[in-house]
């Protein structure tokens, strides 16, 4: 991977944060990389992120400490950074820079190829099929999951969003014939890198998951790279190599906080909350990385993971990702207190490819119409809930009790179930019809009346 | 006619800084680099010109040369656009997919409009007459829908010389030669039009027609003319796109532009997987005969991104220029106005609030103006609606996009993170969202629907209204201490919400509602109110008005009847059933 041309520069001219600037140079291309040695002989790498004429800005992926602005030798490679590919990356641990972790030398490589990836043609990608079943019942019946799909958790700190990231990886596994798992940690302390590495050791699924880990302590810039290096992995296994991909990326705060921090260095124009204006375009070349495409077998599927500062949904990184994303999976601290897990919370939690991948012949008849009454009625519960806060429950009318009662229900039995126990979609709309039965037959008024015919348990 | 124009001095992302260029003008489209990527010129500064280019900038470096033609940046206009889709500078992105293969690689050059296909092209003037601008000499038939008007270009005018008789011809042919004075001009079917430029027309005239959505909340509570603008103001996850694609669907416009402005790839994909199948209700044809896209999803470049509104407009301004009523979605604005955002930030820019720079009112006042129904240079009335989905961060309505678009719109379907939540689709809310277009529009409803839907409109906002303040004590003591009328107000909204605000994108009867079929099963629920008010007046309890069968069916309606003859006959007599079956009651 590594070669040397004659184009070494020696000094820098200024030297800030994780940035430098150097001067008295030319033909350096915009985008590509440059590798610095240290006057000890250390060697990093790094990216232009602005050229001109005799100039370049210069950001460093392995942190400026002990850079001096003297003695230090700067190589432009002529190219963007290229990684080599191949099935090989499946079953081992690499750094935020794709190098190996685990003693063991680096892969052989079939291809080098980009990392900042391309654009997919619109017209070339094939719009996401097949759900995933992950064996939970929250997000199969009420937020279905679906192969090319990118559908974030946004959790808070605390809560257990790690623990649902390994019991959807380590569940969902089954399905498909050609799995593999793409884990992306960035700037995560080392006890969740160690959990996630455990869980997957624990499940036996190791030697299907490539793992990429730029831990906190890591140089923040090098966080901005970890993702795109994942991703191309992922798309050669994906489209070359017909894998199906499930790329679990935590924690996405942590990347937006490294593009912050790069971009105020570089004095550039702030937008919301000191984030970057094309925080939302930087997000989006991460994202769209995920779909599948025509004529081609496999498909990427990603499921970043996000702490919502403060939880609050409206803080840019959530609500930026929201807008890129196909839905989203939101956790909930007030049912995580009442100890609910997953503790999904029903309504802001959303899968917008689900419409389209469920139903007659492709799960069951009566799931589409079964989650969107769940949907309802556990709004109502919010309403009644709202009202039995104020006017005390004896004051319910015996309607709104029973929608109390199912309130109750839907949270302990449907949504609730253990971190190793895996429902099958079958029977999670079985649970799903046990505790919609408690409402009466009238009040289900979005189910079809054959369905209700079938499967509406009357209870007594 | 490819010129050198200068070379690169500087590389800031999306942004190329020119040096040692005399004659670029601007707004002037550049090719820049040994790819020749394109860009258009932004900003002059002494002997430096400020390029954006629309593709990725990786390994451009400083001394890189600069081409130009010498002419702003542009869009062909002529037969093959309908059905195509085109990428924010209108490259079809079909082509590029056959000569590149799933991605898209950067400096790939294509004509927008395809050279080799032959038209069959009708000539409507003869040699020795005058043609004016925009004028049209003939036309194609472009799909089965649609007719092409082949027009003079804007300022082109004079006698014509020569015409080419009735024939298959492909846009590399000459139809026509006027000549004017000593000079002549050769006409082609296809023409060239700057984007950051409106096309000429005679006159404004006034809107006085809806366009029908098919969505009841739309059509009967919001109406919007065609030639009106609408903005979509949503949160994620409100249901902004859903709404945007149920139009492109269901309008009865003569031509659907889409434009996807930099959001998610397989949206796009749904759409273009989806739309190919669909037959519009009125004329039983497939919808993409109608349609053009242009597609600029997020991770393609920004600056094309900036591009695709205008190319969408100014393909919009064309078809209305043969006298149709276009339809423009764009989704979102706020990606363009973002991309505009970032542009000006690596332009150095002084920012106005939240980074924006001080000319997007004046950017988002230019574009909305571009909408509206005109006369056009041939006697024609057409016009273009256009409908804008913007995307409020936080779902924060007060942030600069929304509240800047608001000033030059004039309806505004608020969607509802509430209802949302509560899968109320489309959560169009009631409460917040506003047409100014009633008036306008209340004519033709009375003249081809029935006279007594302002009426009946204004009855069911006031319930609305009323239903508002009563939910205030309802939260505070329960709905069971209010006195029976008060309830019945309550039960007709949750009637009204359910069975007639909701509908079903994804339900073959729900997804789309006729006017006629809007009308009458509001008259239904009207009906019902008021009847039920009398009997409740004379003593008789909500239960019991709520256990009559005609309830149920009430309930359901939105299911039960298609647009079917049958069908609508039954739903004709249902609100004189309410009537009827509630009578019972009173003995």
């Amino acid at each position: 991977m590594r070669e040397y041309n004659l184009r070494e520069y020696v000094g820098l001219e200024e030297i800030t944060g994780p940035i430098f600037i150097i001067r008295n140079i030319h033909n350096v291309g915009y985008n590509e990389i440059v590798e610095i040695v240290d006057d000890e002989g250390k060697s990093r790498l790094g990216i232009t992120l602005e050229v001109g004429k005799g100039f370049a800005v210069v950001e460093v992926l392995g942190g400026t400490s002990g850079l001096a602005m003297k003695n230090c030798k700067v190589n432009f490679k002529e190219k963007p950074l290229l990684m080599g590919v191949s099935e090989e990356v499946l079953g081992r641990v690499f750094d935020g820079l794709g190098n190996p972790l685990d003693g063991m030398p680096r892969p052989v490589y079939d291809e080098m190829v980009n990392v900042n990836g391309l654009a997919i043609n619109p017209v070339s990608r094939n719009y996401p099929e097949n759900i995933i079943e992950t064996g939970i019942s929250s997000i199969d019946v009420m937020n279905t999951l679906v192969r090319g799909q990118k559908l974030p958790i946004f959790s808070g700190s605390g809560l257990p969003h790690d623990l649902l990231g390994t019991q959807i990886a380590r569940q969902s596994q089954v399905k498909g014939e050609n799995f593999c798992v793409i884990f992306v940690a960035m700037g995560v302390k080392y006890d969740t890198a160690r959990f996630f590495q455990k869980s997957f050791e624990e499940s036996g699924v190791l030697e299907r998951v490539a793992i990429f880990l730029s831990l906190a302590d890591s140089p923040s810039t090098e966080r901005l790279l970890t993702p795109r290096l994942a991703l191309t992995c992922a798309e050669y296994l994906a489209f070359k190599k017909n894998m199906h991909v499930l790329v679990i990326m935590t924690d996405m705060s942590n990347y937006c906080e490294a593009l912050r921090e790069v971009s105020t260095i570089r004095g550039e124009i702030p937008a919301r909350k000191g984030y970057p204006g094309y925080l939302y375009s930087d997000l989006a070349s991460i994202y769209e990385r995920a779909g599948m495409i025509k004529g081609i077998k496999g498909s990427i599927t990603q499921i970043p993971i996000l702490t919502m500062p403060n939880d609050d949904i409206t803080h840019p990184i959530p609500d930026l990702t929201g807008y890129i994303t196909e839905g989203q999976i939101v956790l909930e601290r007030e049912m995580h207190n009442r100890g609910i897990y997953p503790p999904i919370a029903g309504l802001p939690s959303l899968s917008r490819l689900m419409k389209d991948n469920i139903g007659k012949g492709l799960t069951r008849d009566d799931h589409s119409s079964l989650s969107s009454q769940l949907f309802a009625c556990y709004a109502h519960v919010k309403d009644v809930r709202a009202l039995a806060s104020i006017i005390g429950e004896e004051e319910l009318s015996s309607l709104d009790k029973l929608y109390l009662k199912f309130g109750e229900d839907f949270e302990k039995k449907f949504l609730s179930q253990g971190p190793m126990e895996r429902r099958t979609l079958e029977d999670g709309l079985d649970l799903g019809w046990d505790v919609i039965s408690i409402l009466p037959a009238e009040e289900l008024v979005r189910i079809r009346e054959e369905d209700l015919k079938q499967r509406y348990k009357k209870k007594q | 006619m490819l010129k050198a124009a200068g070379k690169v001095y500087r590389v800031i992302g999306p942004v190329v800084e020119a040096e040692e260029v005399s004659f670029l003008r601007m707004l002037d489209m550049v090719e820049v680099g040994h790819e020749h990527l394109v860009g258009e010129v932004v900003r002059l500064k002494d002997d430096k010109a400020y390029i954006q280019v629309y593709e990725d900038t990786t390994s451009l470096k400083a001394g890189d040369p600069i081409y130009t033609q010498g002419f702003p940046l542009y869009v062909e206009l002529g037969p093959g656009l309908l059905g195509n889709i085109y990428d924010g500078i209108q490259r079809p992105l079909e082509i590029l997919k056959e000569k590149e293969g799933f991605y898209i690689n950067r400096g790939v050059h294509v004509t927008a409009l395809d050279r080799k296909k032959k038209w069959n092209f009708k000539p409507l003037k003869k040699e020795g007459d005058y043609l004016k601008q925009g004028e049209v000499i003939g036309e194609v038939q472009e799909t089965f829908l649609v007719k092409h008007r082949i027009m003079a270009p804007p300022h082109v005018h004079g006698k014509i010389k020569w015409i080419t008789g009735e024939g298959e011809y492909s846009l590399e042919e000459k139809i026509a030669i006027l000549a004017e004075k000593d000079s002549e001009t050769e006409i082609f079917m296809y023409q060239k039009w700057p984007v950051r430029k409106p096309r000429p027309y005679k006159e404004r005239i006034s809107i006085s027609e809806p366009l029908i959505t098919g969505q009841r909340v739309i059509d009967t509570l919001f109406p919007v003319g065609k030639g009106g603008c609408v903005v979509i103001p949503g949160g994620f996850g409100t249901g902004k796109t859903v709404v945007q694609h149920q139009i492109a669907k269901w309008s009865n416009a003569d031509i659907v532009i889409y434009v996807g402005c930099g959001e998610r790839g397989n949206e796009m994909t749904d759409i273009l997987l989806n739309f190919p199948k669909l037959i519009d209700p009125r004329t039983k044809r497939p919808i993409m005969e109608r349609t053009i896209f242009i597609a600029n999803t997020s991770n393609m470049p920004v600056a094309a991104r900036e591009a695709s509104i205008y190319t969408g407009i100014t393909l919009a301004e064309y078809y209305r220029d043969m006298g149709y009523n276009v339809a423009l979605m764009a989704d979102s604005t706020s990606r363009w106005a973002e991309a505009l955002r970032e542009l000006s930030g690596r332009l150095e820019e002084m920012p106005m609030e939240e980074g924006f720079p001080a000319y997007l009112p004046s950017r988002l006042a230019e574009f909305y103006e571009r909408a509206g129904r005109i006369k056009t240079l041939n006697n024609d009335n057409g016009s273009i609606t256009v409908i804008a989905s913007v995307s409020p961060p936080g779902g924060d309505f007060s942030e600069p996009v929304t509240s800047h678009t608001k000033r030059f719109i004039r309806c505004f379907w608020a969607l509802d993170r509430d209802l949302a939540n509560a899968r109320h689709y489309p959560s169009i809310s009631w409460i917040d969202s506003y047409s100014e277009y009633i008036d306008d529009v209340k004519d033709w409803w009375h003249k081809n629907v029935d006279k007594e839907w302002l009426s009946d409109r204004y009855a069911i906002m006031e319930l609305l209204q009323k239903e508002q303040r009563l939910l205030q004590v309802v939260k505070l003591v329960g709905p069971d201490v209010l006195p029976h009328r008060q309830r019945l107000i309550l039960e007709t909204c949750t009637m009204f919400k359910n069975t007639f605000l909701q509908q079903s994108a994804f339900d073959d009867i729900d997804a789309y509602s006729s006017s006629r079929k809007q009308f009458l099963m509001l008259k239904s629920i009207i009906k019902f109110y008021e009847k039920s008010d009398e009997l409740i007046k004379k003593g008789i309890n909500i239960a019991e008005i709520k256990e009559q069968q005609i309830y149920q069916d009430l309930i359901r309606m939105r299911f039960k009847y298609s647009e079917s003859k049958e069908d609508m006959d039954k739903l004709a007599m249902l609100p004189s059933e309410v009537e009827s079956s509630l009578e019972g009651l009173e003995f």
